[in-house]
């Protein structure tokens, strides 16, 4: 299996080496060609208007959608999760509209409310180290999409961070940036079942 | 679930930097600019009073924008928004950090108040430094710099001291990674950095944080040049907004910070683009004009 990293801005490189630790192949996207020759693919964390704006720029909308749409497993994290998104609060940035969520986009706060912490995630038999970068949370999910992790607010209110649709699974959080493969596995294994 | 959390960590930090990589930092002096980089697909902005090319203009003490400035631009727009302190200055530092800013550049381009250098690990807010070689790169990251940058010599359009500070930290490493264990201490004697972080970079063949360029940058080509010397990201300081056409500059220097290895994508985005800033020789500036001589 050939994993595709979407490369257009963002931590791509992170999410390749931890593919290539599983053992899978992994390959940069750009161009809708690259797309074409990956069987699963990876929306990594970067800013989500600026990949936004350059999928819209580079003929990547359409391709993404139809892909995804066809059941290719797919992986989003952080700015992942807001693009692979239906729709995103007081935003009215390109997003695939794949997943059926509203994101809140920097739900935590500004950088200095940053986060780690440790998240109990369904499925995992022990809490998931988790790191939050101006990270959004899920509004809204619609009904097919599965809540495996969420987090209190200040208010003691639960907000999904780790959900799955069908073959996408989309944290809020960045498991590239520690060394637990975890989510990735979780990941790659929608690919392997159903 | 209720988190045990952890705020403003080095992990956290520096996670910020990994997700601006790939991406253009712009300086902006208000809130239209900060709109016109983020429409043009800016990963953040710089707030600031003036950009380095009006500094130099203008002469005088370069002091930290108004803090006014920079909330105008944070309620502008949705995407990181950094500004700058003094070197040496942890009160505006401290003051930057209330106002919410995403990350605080300690920058050469204003004015030093300090030999020394901010105390960074006192903050949550993380830092990026300025850094003309890898010596220099790991002081800062010592003093707890979760990013780095290359100083070049801002404001001058001329993107030749970026690419000397590049070539000397890409070679420096190169050099460590074939250094004897026995001599790691002579090594960091030699860069005048500290013992842990030069025995990271020789096993790791890498500096532990972020590295962008700076300084000068004009041009698609010059942040394509940039990427493919072996950068994570570009800031673009005064070379959009003192451009003929700062919106369709910024979407191509954007664009070819994406595609910086492929040629026919290069001359796509650099057609049609008007004036660029007007350059300065590096050669007829006098030693008080080098801003990248300045908090070594």
């Amino acid at each position: 299996m050939i994993v595709g990293v979407l490369a257009l801005q963002g931590d791509f490189r992170e999410h390749m080496a931890m593919v290539r630790r599983l053992g899978a192949e992994a390959a940069e996207v750009r161009t809708p060609a690259e797309l074409a020759s990956v069987d699963a693919l990876i929306i990594p964390g970067g800013e989500s208007t600026t990949i936004g704006r350059l999928a819209t720029a580079w003929g990547m909308m359409a391709p993404l959608r139809e892909r995804i749409g066809a059941g290719m497993p797919t992986l989003g994290t952080c700015a992942g999760l807001i693009f692979l998104a239906a729709g995103a609060v007081g935003s009215d940035q390109p997003q695939l509209g794949v997943l059926d969520v509203v994101v809140a986009r920097n739900a935590f706060g500004r950088q200095v409310d940053s986060f780690e912490a440790d998240l109990e995630v369904h499925g995992l038999d022990r809490p998931y180290h988790a790191v939050f970068i101006r990270a959004p949370w899920i509004d809204k999910t619609g009904a097919d999409v599965e809540v495996l992790a969420s987090i209190r607010d200040a208010e003691g209110r639960e907000h999904p961070v780790l959900v799955r649709q069908g073959r996408i699974l989309a944290a809020a959080f960045h498991p590239e940036l520690t060394d637990d493969d975890r989510i990735h596995r979780l990941a790659l294994d929608l690919g392997e079942g159903s | 679930m209720e988190p045990s959390v952890e705020h403003g960590t080095d992990r956290v930090k520096r996670g910020l930097a990994e997700m601006l990589k790939g991406g253009v930092i712009m300086d902006v002096v208000n809130a239209e600019q900060a709109k016109i980089a983020e429409e043009a697909g800016a990963v953040a902005v710089m707030a600031l009073e003036r950009v380095p090319a009006d500094i130099r203009a203008h002469g005088g003490v370069a002091r930290m924008a108004d803090p006014a400035k920079v909330q105008e631009i944070i309620s502008a727009v949705s995407i990181p928004v950094m500004a700058k302190s003094r070197i040496g200055h942890f009160v505006e530092a401290q003051i930057l950090q209330s106002l919410g800013v995403d990350y605080v550049d300690e920058s050469e381009v204003l004015t030093p108040v300090d030999e020394n250098h901010i105390d960074k690990r006192a903050f949550t807010v993380p830092f990026v430094c300025g850094a003309k070689d890898l010596g220099e790169a790991l002081r800062r990251i010592g003093e707890g710099a979760a990013m780095i940058r290359t100083k070049g010599e801002p404001g001058t359009g001329n993107v030749v001291e970026a690419v000397r500070h590049m070539r000397k930290m890409n070679a420096q490493i190169r050099w460590l990674t074939t250094v004897d264990r026995n001599e790691m201490m002579a090594a960091a004697k030699e860069l005048r950095a500290p013992l842990g972080l030069v025995q990271e970079v020789a096993e790791t063949g890498r500096l532990p944080v972020v590295n962008f360029a700076a300084g000068g940058i004009a041009t698609p080509a010059d942040a394509a040049l940039m990427m493919q010397l072996g950068c994570d990201g570009i800031f673009v300081g005064s070379g959009i907004f003192k451009s003929g056409d700062p919106a369709e500059r910024a979407r191509a220097i954007v664009e070819a910070t994406t595609f910086y290895e492929d040629p026919e994508t290069l001359a796509k985005v650099s057609r049609n683009l008007g004036e660029a800033m007007v350059g300065i020789d590096i050669d007829t500036l006098g030693p008080t004009d080098r801003m990248q001589d300045r908090g070594l």
